[in-house]
């Protein structure tokens, strides 16, 4: 409720420096935009074409889903309007909050899918984030070739260097790696950018790598940024807290 | 001006300028996090009591934090500094009566660069250690905790250095004798 209050005020003080700020940004959000928009457009269903004579395109009526039933993800863009990387636990400010939609664990990617962090507390027209580099943000990870997961923190030193942990000795792992989120937890689907594997260390007590990546999402620049809500979320939880009960 | 209005005034600009210059300017060093904001604390009147310093400090600390979403550190920092801020004052003002005779702490003050150096040194030393062993405790690490402290604290000193150049605060010579 106080802290409410507080990110309330923060944030239109925010608002304002913000205001001045992008117009520095214009250039590099731009390109940014473009290039997500590309991406979408690669995606349509139209790019494809199968060479296969027996398979015809209709479209099933009862799949058309007007009621919106089978959603399982919406998206919600946000600008952002304050950011830090130099402190030891990160938040970012967005300027879109509960009145908007926005609730608190919504994942939180860029324009290129790259992950940035978790929604942790909305006020009325502010959502805070807890990014990715704040030492209590613990997300899945899995190694896109292989498939193995184990979990991405940060250790509180450079901003654009993430640590995987848990990442078995059996894993074939190469420079260079992919590692996307593995949609095991509520907050992001299957496959958002995580990282880039820079690093490969063997821990010497357990039988398990140490990877450091380079962030997929740039920390420094960021304008505007989706919220993920998963429809599914309230029930997954429901059924967890029950476990724990 | 009056006391009260100047030090709103600064309040606010000394929170403006530390959450919007020097947190926004790209970091030199992960060693190295200038703090400034703090300053607004040991340039507060000598005449306020011990409670009213603890107070304020913890008003200034505490807005800090709401601008860093993370509660408790910087507030924790500034209560201590402002519990601190008389010991360093009454051991280091040179003679009888100085803190009655000018309003705040300064270089003409506390009578001579050097005294004002170390109260202002001693004090950004205190608040940037508990800070970051504050932070340290979270990640663990003591060579990081240590080196960090000193770094900081000596870019630190230098942006006061620089502050007090640039603003000359002109402090009037005051006798209690009406």
């Amino acid at each position: 409720m106080f802290t409410a209050t507080a990110n309330q005020f923060t944030g239109v003080v925010n608002d304002q420096y913000n205001k001045v700020e992008y117009y520095f940004h214009y250039k590099k959000t731009n390109e940014s935009l473009a290039k997500a928009t590309e991406r979408m457009y690669n995606k349509l269903k139209e790019d494809f074409e199968l060479p296969d004579t027996g398979s015809k395109i209709m479209v099933d009526s009862i799949m058309v889903d007007s009621l919106e039933r089978f959603r399982k993800y919406r998206y919600y863009n946000a600008k952002v309007v304050a950011n830090s990387v130099v402190a030891q636990n990160n938040f970012i400010v967005l300027g879109r909050g509960a009145a908007q939609d926005l609730k608190e664990g919504m994942g939180i990617i860029e324009p290129n899918s790259g992950v940035v962090g978790i929604i942790t507390e909305v006020s009325n027209d502010y959502a805070v984030v807890m990014s990715l580099l704040h030492k209590d943000s613990h997300i899945s990870g899995k190694l896109m070739h292989g498939g193995e997961t184990g979990t991405m923190n940060w250790d509180g030193k450079a901003p654009n260097i993430l640590t995987l942990t848990g990442i078995p000795r059996s894993a074939k792992v190469a420079k260079g790696d992919t590692v996307v989120t593995s949609g095991f937890s509520t907050s992001f689907p299957k496959g958002m950018l995580i990282g880039y594997v820079d690093e490969i260390i063997a821990e010497k007590s357990t039988n398990n790598y140490t990877l450091k990546l380079r962030s997929a999402a740039n920390f420094y620049d960021l304008e505007f940024v989706y919220a993920i809500e998963n429809k599914q979320a309230e029930d997954i939880n429901k059924l967890l807290d029950k476990q724990t009960h | 001006m009056n006391t009260l209005v100047k030090n709103i005034i600064r309040f606010a600009f000394f929170i403006l300028v530390q959450v919007f210059v020097l947190d926004k300017v790209p970091p030199l060093h992960q060693m190295v996090t200038p703090y400034i904001y703090f300053l607004f604390i040991l340039w507060l009147p000598f005449r306020l009591g011990r409670t009213w310093l603890m107070l304020i400090a913890f008003a200034v600390g505490y807005t800090m934090d709401g601008f860093r979403h993370n509660y408790g550190f910087h507030a924790a920092a500034c209560v201590l500094i402002a519990y601190l801020r008389p010991f360093l004052i009454n051991l280091l003002i040179p003679q009888e009566g100085a803190d009655t005779n000018y309003e705040e702490p300064s270089m003409k003050s506390m009578g001579g660069t050097i005294p004002y150096l170390v109260y202002t040194g001693v004090l950004t030393f205190v608040h940037h250690g508990w800070l970051f062993l504050l932070e340290a405790w979270q990640f663990g690490n003591v060579w990081y905790f240590l080196v960090k402290t000193l770094l900081s604290t000596a870019v630190t000193l230098l942006l006061i250095i620089i502050t007090e150049l640039l603003f000359v605060r002109k402090q009037k010579f005051r006798t209690n004798t009406v």
